[in-house]
């Protein structure tokens, strides 16, 4: 066992932690560790010439997610003066239950996905869907828009840990591209978040239902 | 069966009072006080056993029989249970899941002749009790699984003859899952305050009032032997070779066992209990650890 496969289980816990965190402040460390661990990830993965760009594509995305992006939210978080709290559409413990489910189904599905050529860790692909899923559910399950931010970071750093398998074959320029199009995309979120707040008194996205026409 | 078979049943019910003693010392330090003397749990013991009984008109056989097949539950378990490298008095394939259904055994006597007082008060203990069981004994039997599959082994004493360090993460996560199992099988404290007397936290506490004397000693005896039962299902997975003297491998399990109860000291001292509501969580987390551990295990 390497510090490869120990990273991805230590990125598999976190998502866990994630399904149970009931505190936004919690929410959002975890997150911000989640993204300096995956930064360390593509060096530990690269093996052979472009030492550099793997150095760069794992600082920026560590400075990104780990330092920028989590300022930004606790700014965010800070300025609604909302409460701190998940309030769930799904319970903590049944969003654990369904995390084990996706993540059986993520070992499962990882084990049988045709890949251009052997991972560099047998872990990467069960890993890395997992945190997919992850993020969707943290981003359906969830009232705050807060909540949903934070499941588009985390369902980029599943996508992140995918993109290591073709570390090789994808351009360095892509995966910054990549990281340059998150990092508007939680830009404009945050605002929105913001904006939100100043016009309805709360950040509760099932809300926005009754912005419809049809509406009562 | 040989003489030194029984060796370990026999150490556990001569040496397992000193793990609350140890856990109790390590506090009152952490606390700058003095504490109880490391023996105190035989003093008590002694004193309680030497007294007679009494009992409410209320109760009938099933109170009085709580106590002592809540004991001998736990000794069956000690009979089937390796320590360590020590193996099992009795070992036969399955008998992990004879071990689950024996602590869900003496679980039912405790929780029976709590109800058979009438007080409501211990019918609320008995509830909580049973509630929490209901989330502790998925994470046991599915670590068990995963145990079982990473060695190939389905008796106790196979899954823990040998330390599988090639599956290092995997016994991890199952320590650390088989930790908060032990801390909440032993109503220790991010579950249950054994030192508190606020009645409407209290679990395991409130189900053993109505008993006295004879029946207390029982029931101090028996919790301190479920520290041991439930403490050497973790040290199992403790590093420690086999050196095929059985003396020697027993005094490397005891000294991981006291290693365990100064553990649970330490995270007696510096946590807080979690509110009762949350309980469940924090052992669903237990049983999601197991779970992973399966998972890796069968990767």
């Amino acid at each position: 066992m390497n510090a490869i496969e120990t990273l991805l289980i230590a990125l598999v816990l976190t998502n866990l932690v994630l399904l149970g965190a009931s505190r936004l402040h919690n929410a959002i460390r975890i997150v911000a560790l989640q993204g300096i661990g995956l930064g360390v990830l593509p060096i530990l993965a690269h093996h052979g010439g472009m030492l550099w760009a793997a150095v760069l594509l794992g600082a920026g995305s560590a400075l990104i997610k780990g330092l920028l992006f989590p300022a930004m939210l606790r700014r965010a978080l800070r300025e609604t003066h909302g409460h701190r709290e998940m309030e769930p559409f799904i319970g903590f413990n049944l969003s654990l239950l369904c995390g084990v489910g996706a993540l059986a189904l993520s070992f499962w599905l990882g084990a049988r996905l045709p890949l251009p050529w052997p991972p560099v860790a047998d872990l990467l692909v069960p890993a890395g869907l997992f945190t997919v899923w992850t993020g969707l559910f943290m981003i359906v399950a969830r009232r705050k828009a807060i909540t949903q931010v934070l499941g588009f970071i985390v369902l980029e750093n599943g996508i992140f840990t995918l993109g290591i398998v073709l570390v090789e074959a994808m351009p360095l320029l892509v995966e910054l591209g990549v990281l340059l199009d998150i990092f508007v995309a939680v830009f404009v979120m945050g605002i929105i978040v913001f904006n939100i707040n100043r016009e309805f008194d709360h950040i509760n996205t099932d809300q926005l239902a009754a912005l419809r026409e049809d509406a009562p | 069966m040989n003489a030194a078979a029984i060796l370990h049943p026999l150490a556990a019910l001569l040496l397992a009072p000193l793990l609350p003693g140890v856990i109790n010392r390590v506090k009152a330090r952490m606390a700058g006080r003095e504490g109880p003397p490391l023996l105190q749990l035989y003093y008590d013991l002694w004193k309680l056993l030497r007294k007679g009984a009494v009992y409410s008109r209320t109760t009938t056989w099933v109170f009085r029989a709580g106590p002592r097949l809540n004991f001998v539950c736990l000794l069956v378990a000690l009979l089937i249970l390796p320590l360590g490298r020590v193996p099992a008095a009795v070992s036969f394939a399955g008998d992990l899941v004879l071990l689950a259904y024996l602590l869900g055994l003496a679980r039912f006597a405790t929780v029976a002749a709590a109800l058979d007082t009438g007080s409501s008060f211990e019918g609320m203990g008995a509830s909580r009790e049973v509630q929490f069981a209901l989330f502790t004994e998925p994470a046991l039997l599915i670590g068990m699984a995963a145990l079982a599959h990473a060695s190939g082994d389905l008796s106790l004493t196979g899954i823990y003859a040998d330390w599988p360090a090639a599956l290092m993460p995997a016994m991890a996560l199952l320590g650390s899952g088989f930790f908060i199992l032990f801390l909440a099988e032993n109503c220790r404290i991010p579950v249950d305050d054994p030192a508190t007397h606020l009645e409407l936290t209290m679990i395991h506490e409130v189900m053993v009032l109505d008993h006295g004397n004879v029946d207390y000693a029982f029931i101090l005896w028996g919790s301190a032997l479920k520290l041991w039962v439930v403490g050497a299902l973790l040290v199992g997975l403790f590093p420690a070779a086999a050196t095929g003297c059985p003396l020697l491998d027993l005094a490397v399990g005891f000294l991981w066992l006291v290693v365990l109860a100064i553990l649970t000291g330490l995270v007696e001292s510096v946590m807080a209990r979690v509110r009762l509501l949350r309980v469940p969580q924090l052992l669903v987390g237990a049983g999601v650890l197991s779970t992973l551990g399966l998972l890796l295990t069968f990767w």
